[in-house]
């Protein structure tokens, strides 16, 4: 195996060579595993409750209230630093957890508040709330399937810098931004246009304004007072507070399998500290998410609880998932086809192989 | 328009749904809180998955793939990402027995 080299660089655009490849393979669109589950438990753990998510929902609008109250209050002296450093990670990083479980409508009960706080994460998280609803149904349908899913964390060989660069998130914002005013100008690119309807475009090109409004108007009040603090409330966050976001984000899929129709292949649970699974909205479950996207967060230990048996064995920390997840990640920039490959309990039914592999001529995708 | 049996009143609880297939279709048929039955395709409108995984809370079925919403009483697609219609079919209760009205 060539380990002096990088492995030749995937096509991951949703409209090229490896798009065309994912539907020839059946890959598409398909049948994935589920673990075992009677319906009558099923049902009780996809019950709606408003409770966890509007206590949680007053704790974060709390938080980011007082954190911002004092590093206003403190502002240029070193006593608002703390206060920051909770400010832009409840801005920066609880953003996307609650973008993403008001995104699948579990969070609340009720409609409305689910798209109320689905707004205000997306705005946050520097993400078109019309095209990202898109994006992610596009995520699990082919979940880390090349050319379809336009949700892919590393993408082969995978640059260390602009993985490490994501902890702070520069270029990340400078990217998103980018994008942002592209769709507020009303331009799509045809990855966008492959997974947004035709029909949501115009709604997609209004919310891409109202953003860019936001922006516009915060630049004028630093500007006007002569200070980056209108920043350090909105949009800055997302550089110096985004750490948490991708620190618990990276771990979902990376270093695992690609083109597998077995989330147990390809997503990785984690178990954490409490303060992170706040903030992270028990995302840490997140082969029990993908199995089961309808059920809500605060059900998902009582999820993983009842099938942890037919799972590998989740890491029993954050350090401990990128223990495993660092070197896989760095093989597979010079190993064509690597992927970590956990070991079953045996009480859990074998990988369903079968599903992905009924196709030939999948050499040099799969170790 | 032919009628053909689902199955009894009872094997559906209410607030739920069963998957009903018939010459090569899948339908759901539904109950609603109050206990009125209703049915529609079996297939959500955005990619083609079955619905009888998903969620029935007061006049919506949720999908279990990308948690779209329908109103399986008219079914109007009330949640992105289904912006498809769905097909209602009549149903009618006889002894005990659901029945749906397909087109022959
Ligand atoms: S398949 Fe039903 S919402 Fe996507």
């Amino acid at each position: 195996m060539p380990y002096d080299t990088l492995v030749e660089r995937r096509d991951y655009s949703l409209t090229g060579p490896s798009a065309a490849q994912a539907i020839e393979r059946g890959l598409a669109s398909a049948e994935w595993y589920h673990s075992d589950i009677p319906r009558k438990v099923m049902k009780e753990l996809m019950q709606r409750r408003d409770g966890p998510a509007i206590r949680d929902t007053a704790l974060w609008f709390v938080g980011l209230g007082l954190s911002a109250w004092g590093g206003i209050a403190f502002w240029g002296t070193w006593v608002c630093v703390p206060f920051w450093l909770v400010y832009g990670v409840l801005y920066g990083s609880a953003c996307d957890s609650r973008w993403h479980e008001c995104g699948h409508g579990t969070a609340f009960r009720t409609g409305w508040m689910n798209e109320v706080v689905y707004h205000i994460a997306s705005f946050m998280v520097m993400r078109n709330p019309v095209s990202w609803r898109w994006s992610h149904a596009r995520h699990h349908t082919d979940t880390i399937i090349v050319g379809r899913d336009a949700e892919i964390g590393f993408m082969h060989p995978a640059s260390i810098l602009l993985t490490v660069l994501h902890f702070v998130g520069i270029v990340d914002i400078w990217q998103w931004m980018k994008i942002l005013v592209r769709n507020a100008a009303g331009v799509f690119t045809p990855d966008e246009r492959d997974y947004i309807p035709a029909s949501e475009i115009g709604k997609a090109t209004f919310w891409a304004r109202v953003h860019v409004a936001i922006y516009a108007a915060t630049l004028i009040a630093a500007i006007w007072m002569q200070s980056i603090l209108p920043f350090m409330l909105i949009g800055g966050p997302r550089i110096y507070g985004t750490w948490h976001m991708f620190m618990t984000g990276l771990i979902q899929h990376g270093g695992l399998a690609e083109d597998v129709l077995d989330h147990r292949l390809n997503s990785r649970t984690v178990l954490m500290n409490p303060v992170s699974r706040w903030i992270y909205w028990n995302m840490n479950f997140h082969i029990e998410h993908h199995m089961f996207p309808m059920v809500p967060y605060h059900a998902l230990p009582r999820l993983h609880a009842l099938i942890k048996d037919d799972l590998p064995p989740p890491c029993p920390s954050i350090y401990a998932a990128f223990r495993e997840m660092v070197p896989a990640i760095l093989r597979q920039r010079r190993e064509k086809g690597y992927y970590l490959r956990k070991i079953l309990p045996p009480t859990a039914r074998p990988y369903r192989e079968d599903l992905h592999d009924t196709v030939p001529d999948r050499e040099g995708l799969r170790a | 328009m032919t009628w053909h049996p689902v199955c009894p009143l009872d094997d559906i609880d209410p607030e739920d749904l069963i998957r009903f297939d018939h010459g090569g279709r899948s339908y759901a048929v539904y109950r609603d809180p109050k206990g009125a039955v209703f049915a529609t395709d079996g297939l959500c409108t955005h990619e083609q998955v079955h619905l009888c995984d998903g969620l029935v809370m007061g006049d919506e079925i949720e999908c279990p793939k990308h948690n779209g919403r329908f109103d399986y009483k008219t079914g109007a697609a009330r949640r992105a990402p289904c912006v498809t219609a769905l097909r209602t079919h009549p149903v009618r209760v006889v002894d005990g027995m659901i029945e749906i009205g397909l087109e022959d």
